[in-house]
């Protein structure tokens, strides 16, 4: 029998080595992007909110740790998407943008049969998949049990951004 | 734990069985707050997943909101010496 008082994910440390990650990549991103007048203000938002917003899951990733398929796909992820991203991002976009509106109209065909066919509870699996990092990869029992502790991290990691905001905006 | 590995194997040859499955979605359950509220014990899987799905992207929904709001405020504050203070004060 599994032990229930077990708790890989611990959440007084977990909360604060979330925390103490994400607020020193927050000083980094600061550092880094000085709000001095640029041409594109609007630009420079969006740039610093996707840095916060990739800053705040891949902390989370790290306070987990590697014990947890989900926060080493997300950790592997964010250490080969920039790579990824300057080599195809400009060549492809054009590209992908076409395949991916053509890609969605066959979507939607094959949904509806699914629909029909899968009445178990595994119809959701490929969306569940999808959604979790890392979800691909895994037998549909690998997957409850992580998307289980990647909701827990991901409630932790709600509760202190809007803590962290709040304290700034005071 | 012998009457449980002694089940697995008796079950399907997939190596997975009902009652780990059963366990798992009872687990997720329990996190969701809407089916948590209702308290009834007759929720099927497929609404438990369809759930956990709508459950998540909120939340992703939710890192998004606050990733705006926080990255207005680092362009807004002034001192970086208030950041290393407070730094400090949440350890």
């Amino acid at each position: 029998m599994k032990n229930p008082q077990r708790s890989p994910t611990n959440p007084g440390s977990l909360r604060s080595r979330f925390t103490h990650v994400f607020l020193q990549s927050l000083l980094r991103i600061r550092k880094h992007n000085p709000t001095s007048s640029s041409s594109s203000p609007h630009r420079e938002f969006l740039k610093r909110c996707s840095q916060v917003k990739v800053a705040a899951y891949v902390s989370m990733a790290r306070a987990v740790g590697t014990r947890r398929a989900w926060s080493r796909a997300t950790i592997w992820r964010a250490r080969n998407g920039e790579r990824r991203r300057n080599l195809l991002c400009r060549r492809c976009s054009k590209s992908n943008s076409r395949e991916r509106s053509l890609g969605k109209k066959k979507k939607k065909k094959k949904k509806k049969k699914k629909r029909d066919n899968e009445e178990h509870g595994f119809a959701h699996e490929k969306k569940l998949q999808k959604l979790v990092p890392g979800g691909e990869a895994m037998d549909f029992c690998c997957l409850l049990d992580e998307t289980a502790h990647y909701i827990k991290c991901l409630i932790t990691q709600v509760k202190v951004m809007r803590s962290i905001a709040d304290f700034y905006s005071l | 734990m012998s009457s449980r590995r002694s089940r697995s194997r008796q079950s399907s040859s997939s190596g997975i069985s009902d009652d780990q499955i059963i366990d798992l979605v009872s687990k997720l359950q329990q996190l969701l707050p809407e089916i948590r509220n209702r308290r009834s014990d007759k929720v099927s899987a497929a609404k438990v997943l369809q759930e956990t799905c709508n459950y998540i992207r909120s939340l992703h929904q939710e890192v998004d909101d606050l990733s705006e709001r926080l990255s207005e405020l680092l362009a807004n504050s002034d001192s970086a010496q208030a950041d290393v203070i407070r730094n400090l004060l949440m350890q």
